[in-house]
C-alpha cells in the first residue's frame, strides 16, 4: 500500500513540473513584452527608460531560462514574486485571500454531500415517481443555473424578504463564529447548488446501475430484507465511484469561487485571479494557476488513495 | 385452457414417473407470465405445467427465448418488477400457492425453502462484500444465527462443496475466487437453509468443461447425500443426459414435451425434441456428413401463432397443427405436446447419416499454413505498480495442409485465441514463425501482408459486436470489394454481394438491413460472407458458433462444412466444444495452458486420446445419450487451471495429472509422435 | 459463452411505421427533450429574428425611461441607460448562441478527432495525448478560459470577439477529446474493428469508415451538452468584464458593474437576464439528455 501511495506521489510531480514549463512559457509567449503590455494598458504613454526599469526590478531582463529556473526555487520556497500590479510579495496576497476561500469551497462541499447523496440515492430507489421527478428537475435546474446569478438571487431575497445582507467584512472564523458563517453560508449555498447537482445526478445513475447488478438478484434470492439488499448491497457499490466525483468536482468549485466571491464582494482567491487577469498581472497569474494545479493535484491523490483504501478489489490483491 | 385442466386432474391421479409415489415438491400449473413492455405485451410463459418431486433431478431443457429461466424467476418470485408479472396459473409449493403470497412471505421462503444458483459466477456476488459475509446473511436472516454460529456453519458449508482453507477463504472478496470456485459459493449459499429445492439456472454455462464437470458432479453428489430437489435449467442436451433424472422440454413458452431421460432421448415423441436431439453433434457417434437442422427461427412471442407453435419448423405439419396441442399423456408418463406423436413413432427410424467427403491432403504440397515454435508474452498490470509476464503461448507449432481444416481445442486461457490473432497479425507475435503461403509473416512488409490479408480471412465469435452496426449488410460486403477494385462500380460489387448472401444461406433482399435488424444465426452467415467476399483461400472461425443457440449452430456448422467441401476451403477451426470441433476438423490439437499437449487425425485422437488432459477433457464432456452416461464413471479432473502469471514448472499439465509424478514437474514434456501421425506430450504415455 | 437470443424480439419487425421515423421516434420517447427543443428554438428564432421582432432598438438609451419597471411598454423594465431588457434579451440571444455554437463545434470537432486518433493509434501517441488531455483538464474551465484570456487579450479581431471564442473553444478540447477518446478506445476492442483490420484496410478508412460513425452518438450529445457550457461561459467571462464589452446586448454582461448596485431597486435588472441565461442552458441540457437516453437502448438492441 505504501508503495502505492509513493508511487502516486512520485508521479505527480513532472505532472506539476509540465505545468509550471507551460503556464511560465505561454504567458512569456504573448505577442509584446508583458511589462509593456500592462503599462500600455494602464494607460498613457509610458518611456522606454520606465519599463526597462520594470523590468529589472521584477528580474524580467534575465534570460528566460533562469527567470524559470527562480521562480521554481522560489516556489518550493514558498516565494512567489512580487506582483506586477500592487508591487507586494505574491506570497502575502495569496495568503490572506487563501483561508477565506477554502473555507468556503469546504463548506459548499459539505452542504452539497450532504444534500445530494440522499437525495440521489432516493431519486434512483423510487424511479419515476413524483420525488424522482422532482429531484430530477431540480439537479438539473442546479445544473443550468449559474452560479454568480444564483448568489444575486440569494442576496436580492436576504434583502427583499428580510431586510438584511449579509457583512461585508470578513472575520475568521475561530474569531467570531457566527458572523464567520453569517457571512461565508451564502457564497457556500451559491456554489455549493451546482455541486449537489451533479453529485446527486452521478449518484442517481450510480445506484440505478448498481440496482441491476447480478449480485443484488442473488441477494433477493437468499431472502435478504429489501432494506438491506438496498443499504448493504447496493450502496457500498454505488457509492464508491460517487467518491470519485465528488473529489473531482471539489476540484472545480474554484471554478464557481471566481465568479462568486465577486457578487459577495469576498475578497478570495477567485477574485484576486479575475483581477489579475483583468490588470495584466502575468507573475501573479502564473502562480495562481500553479497552485489551482497543486491543488487539483492533491485531491486527486486523496481520493485514489480513498478509493484504494475503500474498494477490497484494490486493497486485497 | 385444455392442457392445463389436463394438468392439474393428472396430479392428483397419476403416479409419479419417479420410482417413489410421493406428491410433487413443486408443482407449476398453467403458469403464465406477461413482460409489459414499450413494444407491447410479451407472453414469455404462456400455460407451463411440470412438476418436481422430493430428491429427484429434473431438467428443464430449451434455447434461449423459450420461457425456462423466466419460469423458475416466477417461482422464485425474482420477475422484474413492474415490468414482468404472473398473470395466470398457480405456484404449489407443498400445499401453498406461491403466487398468492405476499412479498414478505415470499422473502422468507426464499433461501430458506427453495434456493437459486446462477449462470454468471463472476457477476453473481457482490464485490466489496466478503464471502462470509454473503454466506453468513441466510443463516442469521432466516436462522437466527449469531455471527460465530453462522461462521462455523460457513465453513462448514465451504467444506462440503470442496472449497479448501475454508476459514481463511471466507474471510476474502470475490475476485480472489476464480469461476468454478465462485460457483461452488454459489452453491454454497444456496445449501445455507437446507432448503427442499434448489433451482440451478444455466449453473455452469459460462465455465469451463473440466471445471462444468466438477461442479455438476458436486451438486449431483449434495442432491443425493442432503435429499435436495435439484431443477436444472440448461440447453446443453449432454448434462441433462448425465445428470437428471426426469426433464422438461420448453419452447416459445409452452411445455412441448416432459417425460424421464431415458424415455426422452430414446424415444422423444415431439419432432422439436427430435430435431434437437440430431442436431447436436455427438461423440459418441461416427461423423456425419451434416448435422440435421430445425430450419426457421423460433416465433416472435410479442405476437405468438396460434396453434401449434413448432408447426411453422414442423416436418411433420398437418392441419389439425392449427389448433393448441394439450399435453398428450403416453405411456410411462410420458407427455408430448403434439397432435402427430403417434405418427412421430414412425417416422423415427435412424436416419442414414449424410456420407463424409473425402479430404484428402495432397501430400506433395508444401502446407498452406506453417506455425513454427510460435510465442507470445503479455504484461499485465498486477496491482500495485507492477507487470507481470503471462505467457499466453508457448512454442506452439503445427500444419494445415491446403483444403484440410485443424481444430484448435482447449479451455478459457489456453492460447488458443492468441494463436488465431498472431496468425492473422492482429496482435504481434513475440517469436516463432508463422509460413501463409510460403511468405513469412513476421517479415512481411505493410504492402506484402495487404496482399496476403486478401487470403486469409476471419469469422469472429460474438455475432452482435462483429458487424459495424452504423453499416448496412450490403455495404459491410461491398467495402472489400471496392477497396481492393475487384469489382468496377457499386452495382457490380452490389450483384456479388447478392450472390454472397445467396451462398450463405440468406435472401438478397438482406443487403438492405441493419445489424440490429437480424438474429443472432444470420448475422453470423453475415460474418461468414464477409470473410468470404475476398475469396480467400483460409479463413480463421474463432469459436464461431459458441455464442448460438443449438439449432442455429447446427445450421451453421452446415454452412462452414459445406464451404469446406465446395470450395475446398482451409479452416483452422479455434473451439472449446469437443464434440463441434470433431464435426468439422480433420486434424486436431488441443492446448493447455500455451502449450500443444496433443496432436492427432481427428478419428484418432477421439478414438485413442494419449495425453492425460485430452482424456480428462473427453471425460468431462457429457454425451446426450442416458444409457451411454449411466454407464460412464464419473472420472472428474480435480483442481483448478493455475493461473498464468504462475505456470506450474515442467509440464504444466502436472498439477491436476493423475499419473504425475516428481519427474514432470521437473522436465517440460516434448511433442513426440507416439504413433503415426499421432503426437502428445507427456512422458508417461 | 451465453447462448444469444436469436430472434424472440426483433422491435423493427413489430414497430408500427410511422414510429421508423427517428425524429417522430424521439419526440415520442423523450417528452422532456421535446420541451427543450422548443425553448432552445424560441431562443434561436429570437436570435435570428431580432431585427424584426424586437420593440426597441437594444442600444437605443432613453434617459427619461431610466430603470422603469415592468411594464406594458417595457415587459422587463429598462435599464440604467433607459435601454429596453426585453429587446437586450432577444439580442442577446444572438450573442450568446453564436458563441456557443461556434465555441462548442469547433471545439468538440478538434477534440474528437484527437480522442479518435488517440484512441485508434494507441502506443506512446496515446500516452502522450492522455497525459495532455489530464493537464489541461486539471483546471475549471472557467480558469484555463480567464488563463486564454489573459494571453491573447481582450480586443476584438474583425469585429468578432474572436479571442473570446478561443478563450471558450480551448477548455473544450480536452473535455471533447476525453470522452470521444474512451468511446474510441471501446469500439476499438470490437471485433468489427478486427475484422477491418484483418481485411487489410487501411487506417484512415477504419478510423473514418468503421470508428467515427460509431462515436457519432457521444459527438452529438457533447456538442449539445457543451453549448450550454459556452453560454455558461460566455456570461461568466462577461459578468466578470473579460468577455463580451459594452454596448454589446449579452446577458453576462448585462448582469454585470451596475446592476448589483440595484438589488433593491431594481431587481428586474437582475431577474431577466439570468433566467434568460439559465433557460437556454437549461434547455440544451434537456436536448443532451434526452439524446443521451434516446441513443441508448438503440445501442443495446
Amino acid at each position: 500500500m505504501l508503495r502505492y501511495v509513493v508511487k502516486r506521489v512520485a508521479l505527480m510531480i513532472p505532472m506539476l513540473f509540465t505545468v509550471a514549463l507551460l503556464t511560465f512559457f505561454l504567458l512569456r509567449v504573448i505577442p509584446g513584452d508583458i511589462v509593456e503590455v500592462k503599462m500600455r494598458a494602464d494607460g498613457g504613454n509610458v518611456s522606454q527608460e520606465v519599463i526597462e526599469r520594470e523590468r529589472v526590478r521584477l528580474g524580467l531582463d534575465k534570460p528566460l531560462v533562469v527567470q524559470f529556473g527562480d521562480w521554481m526555487k522560489g516556489i518550493v520556497t514558498f516565494n512567489f514574486g512580487t506582483s506586477m500590479w500592487t508591487g507586494q510579495p505574491i506570497s502575502r496576497e495569496i495568503g490572506i485571500r487563501l483561508g477565506l476561500s477554502i473555507q468556503v469551497a469546504v463548506m459548499a462541499a459539505i452542504i452539497a454531500v450532504l444534500i445530494a447523496v440522499p437525495l440521489g440515492t432516493i431519486s434512483a430507489l423510487f424511479r419515476d415517481s413524483w420525488i424522482d421527478y422532482l429531484v430530477r428537475i431540480v439537479t438539473i435546474a442546479g445544473l443550468a443555473v449559474p452560479s454568480f446569478w444564483l448568489g444575486m438571487l440569494i442576496i436580492l431575497g436576504l434583502l427583499t424578504l428580510f431586510n438584511w445582507s449579509p457583512p461585508v467584512t470578513y472575520t475568521p472564523f475561530l474569531t467570531d463564529p457566527i458572523a464567520n458563517l453569517s457571512q461565508l453560508i451564502w457564497p457556500a449555498l451559491a456554489v455549493g447548488y451546482r455541486y449537489a447537482a451533479v453529485v446527486a445526478r452521478m449518484l442517481r445513475s450510480s445506484v440505478l446501475e448498481a440496482l441491476q447488478e447480478d449480485y443484488i438478484r442473488t441477494a433477493r434470492a437468499k431472502g435478504v430484507f429489501e432494506r438491506l439488499v438496498i443499504v448493504r448491497h447496493t450502496l457500498p457499490n454505488a457509492l464508491l465511484p460517487a467518491i470519485t466525483v465528488i473529489g473531482l468536482e471539489f476540484a472545480f468549485l474554484m471554478g464557481g469561487l471566481v465568479v462568486t466571491e465577486q457578487v459577495f464582494n469576498l475578497n478570495g482567491i477567485g477574485r484576486l485571479f479575475v483581477e489579475a487577469v483583468t490588470r495584466n498581472d502575468f507573475t501573479l497569474i502564473q502562480t495562481l494557476v500553479m497552485m489551482i494545479a497543486v491543488m487539483f493535484a492533491v485531491v486527486n491523490l486523496i481520493v485514489d488513495l480513498l478509493y484504494g483504501v475503500l474498494d477490497p478489489r484494490v486493497t486485497n490483491k | 385452457m385444455v392442457a392445463g385442466l389436463l394438468s392439474a386432474l393428472e396430479i392428483e391421479e397419476r403416479p409419479a414417473p419417479v420410482a417413489s409415489a410421493q406428491a410433487p415438491l413443486l408443482s407449476v400449473e398453467d403458469l403464465r407470465v406477461e413482460f409489459h413492455t414499450g413494444r407491447g405485451v410479451v407472453r414469455a410463459v404462456d400455460g407451463v405445467s411440470w412438476n418436481v418431486y422430493p430428491g429427484e433431478t429434473m431438467a428443464i431443457v430449451g434455447e434461449s427465448g423459450c420461457g425456462k429461466s423466466v419460469s423458475a424467476l416466477a417461482v422464485m418470485g425474482l420477475l422484474a418488477k413492474p415490468a414482468g408479472r404472473v398473470s395466470g396459473g398457480r405456484i404449489m409449493f407443498g400445499d401453498r400457492d406461491l403466487t398468492q403470497l405476499s412479498t414478505s412471505q415470499m422473502r422468507e421462503l426464499r433461501g430458506r425453502d427453495i434456493a437459486m444458483v446462477f449462470q454468471e459466477p463472476m457477476t453473481s456476488l457482490n464485490p466489496v462484500l466478503s464471502i462470509g459475509t454473503q454466506l453468513a446473511e441466510p443463516l442469521r436472516i432466516h436462522l437466527g444465527m449469531t455471527a460465530q454460529e453462522a461462521r462455523a456453519r460457513s465453513i462448514e458449508l465451504l467444506g462440503l462443496v470442496g472449497i479448501a482453507d475454508a476459514a481463511r477463504r471466507l474471510d476474502q472478496y470475490p475476485h480472489q475466487f476464480s469461476g468454478g470456485m465462485r460457483q461452488r459459493v454459489m452453491i454454497a449459499i444456496a445449501l445455507t437453509c437446507n432448503p427442499k429445492l434448489i433451482i440451478a439456472d444455466e449453473p455452469t454455462t459460462a465455465l469451463d468443461v473440466t471445471i462444468q464437470a466438477q461442479v455438476l458432479e458436486l451438486m449431483k453428489e449434495l442432491s443425493q447425500k442432503l435429499g435436495i430437489a435439484l431443477v436444472i435449467i440448461t440447453h446443453n442436451l449432454g448434462i441433462v443426459a448425465r445428470y437428471a433424472d426426469r426433464l422438461t422440454v420448453m419452447y416459445a413458452g409452452r411445455v412441448v414435451e416432459e417425460g424421464t431421460a431415458e424415455q426422452l432421448f430414446a424415444r422423444p415423441r415431439h419432432p422439436y425434441t427430435l430435431g434437437l436431439l440430431r442436431s447436436v453433434p455427438r461423440l459418441d457417434q461416427p461423423r456425419a456428413g451434416s448435422l440435421d437442422t430445425i430450419d426457421g427461427l423460433p416465433p416472435n412471442l410479442l405476437a405468438p401463432p396460434t396453434g401449434c407453435r413448432f408447426a411453422d419448423r414442423c416436418f411433420l405439419r398437418a392441419a389439425v397443427c392449427e389448433t393448441d396441442p394439450p399435453l398428450f399423456d403416453l405411456a410411462n408418463g410420458q407427455r408430448s405436446a403434439c397432435h402427430r406423436h403417434a405418427e412421430l413413432e414412425r417416422t423415427v427410424a435412424a436416419r442414414p447419416a449424410a456420407p463424409l467427403p473425402e479430404v484428402v491432403a495432397r501430400k506433395d504440397e508444401a502446407p498452406l499454413l506453417s506455425v513454427r515454435s510460435l510465442r507470445k508474452d503479455f504484461h499485465v498490470p498486477i496491482g500495485q505498480g507492477r507487470d507481470g509476464l503471462v505467457r499466453a503461448v508457448d512454442d506452439v507449432s503445427f500444419d494445415i495442409p491446403r483444403g484440410t481444416t485443424l481444430g484448435v481445442v482447449g479451455e478459457s486461457g489456453c492460447g488458443k485465441t492468441t494463436v488465431g490473432r498472431m496468425i492473422l497479425k492482429l496482435t504481434p507475435q513475440t517469436s516463432g514463425e508463422v509460413v501463409f503461403e510460403g511468405t513469412d509473416i513476421a517479415s512481411a512488409s505493410d504492402d506484402a501482408m495487404r496482399k496476403l490479408r486478401l487470403r486469409m480471412q476471419v469469422v469472429f465469435q460474438d455475432p452482435f459486436s462483429s458487424l459495424n452496426p452504423r453499416m448496412s449488410i450490403g455495404d459491410t460486403l461491398n467495402e472489400p470489394q471496392l477497396v481492393y477494385r475487384k469489382v468496377r462500380n457499386r452495382r457490380e460489387a452490389d450483384e456479388h454481394s447478392a450472390e454472397l448472401l445467396r451462398r450463405v444461406g440468406l435472401v438478397p433482399e438482406m443487403a438492405s438491413r441493419y445489424p440490429h435488424q437480424l438474429s443472432g444465426g444470420q448475422r453470423q452467415r453475415v460474418g461468414i460472407a464477409r470473410a468470404l467476399a475476398m475469396q480467400p483461400s483460409f479463413i480463421v472461425c474463432d469459436e464461431p458458433v459458441s455464442a448460438l443457440d443449438v439449432s442455429v449452430q447446427a445450421q451453421i456448422m452446415n454452412l462452414l462444412t459445406d464451404l469446406q467441401n465446395s470450395l475446398g476451403m482451409t479452416f483452422l477451426f479455434i473451439a472449446h466444444d469437443l464434440a463441434v470441433v470433431r464435426h468439422i476438423s480433420q486434424r486436431i490439437v488441443v492446448m493447455y495452458l500455451g502449450r500443444v499437449v496433443e496432436t492427432a487425425d481427428c478419428d484418432d485422437l477421439y478414438r485413442e486420446p494419449l495425453h492425460p488432459y485430452t482424456q480428462a477433457l473427453l471425460d468431462a464432456a457429457p454425451v446426450p445419450d442416458p444409457k451411454i452416461e449411466r454407464q460412464r464413471a464419473a472420472r472428474v479432473l480435480k483442481g483448478e487451471p493455475p493461473s498464468p502469471l504462475n505456470p506450474p514448472s515442467g509440464c504444466t499439465y502436472h498439477t491436476r495429472c493423475p499419473r504425475a509424478t516428481s519427474e514432470c514437474a521437473a522436465i517440460v514434456p516434448p511433442l513426440r509422435e507416439v504413433r503415426p501421425g499421432h503426437f502428445a506430450a507427456c512422458i508417461k504415455i | 459463452m451465453t447462448t444469444l437470443s436469436q430472434t424472440s424480439f426483433k422491435p423493427t419487425r413489430t414497430r408500427r411505421r410511422w414510429r421508423d421515423n427517428p425524429v417522430i421516434d424521439f419526440a415520442v420517447s423523450q417528452p422532456l427533450g421535446v420541451a427543450g427543443f422548443l425553448v432552445v428554438l424560441v431562443m434561436v428564432v429570437s436570435a435570428i429574428f431580432a431585427d424584426v421582432i424586437a420593440p426597441y432598438d437594444p442600444l437605443a438609451i432613453d434617459f427619461e425611461a431610466m430603470l422603469a419597471p415592468p411594464s406594458l411598454a417595457h415587459p422587463f423594465g429598462t435599464d440604467t441607460f433607459g435601454r429596453d431588457i426585453l429587446t437586450r434579451i432577444m439580442y442577446g440571444a444572438r450573442t450568446a448562441l453564436t458563441i456557443g455554437f461556434i465555441s462548442s463545434f469547433i471545439g468538440c470537432t478538434i477534440g474528437a478527432i484527437v480522442g479518435l486518433a488517440s484512441a485508434y493509434f494507441g502506443g506512446w501517441r496515446d500516452m502522450i495525448v492522455q497525459r495532455g488531455i489530464d493537464l489541461l483538464l486539471s483546471f475549471p474551465i472557467i480558469v484555463l478560459a480567464l488563463v486564454v484570456v489573459a494571453m491573447v487579450g481582450r480586443n476584438k479581431v474583425g469585429g468578432v470577439d474572436l479571442n473570446l471564442i478561443c478563450a471558450i473553444t480551448v477548455p473544450i478540447i480536452p473535455r471533447a477529446a476525453r470522452v470521444v477518446r474512451s468511446a474510441g478506445l471501446s469500439i476499438r476492442e470490437m471485433p468489427y474493428v478486427d475484422a477491418a483490420r484483418a481485411a487489410g484496410y487501411s487506417s484512415t478508412r477504419i478510423v473514418l469508415r468503421h470508428m467515427a460513425p460509431n462515436v457519432l452518438g457521444p459527438y452529438l450529445i457533447l456538442v449539445t451538452a457543451y453549448i450550454a457550457q459556452a453560454i455558461l461561459l460566455e456570461a461568466s467571462l462577461s459578468f466578470l468584464g473579460l468577455g463580451v464589452n459594452e454596448p454589446t446586448p449579452a446577458w453576462g454582461l448585462m448582469l454585470s458593474g451596475n446592476s448589483a448596485n440595484f438589488y433593491q431597486t431594481a431587481p428586474w435588472m437582475i431577474l431577466f437576464p439570468g433566467a434568460a441565461i439559465s433557460l437556454a442552458v437549461f434547455g440544451f441540457n434537456l436536448v443532451g439528455d434526452a439524446l443521451r437516453d434516446w441513443l441508448d437502448p438503440r445501442l443495446k438492441t
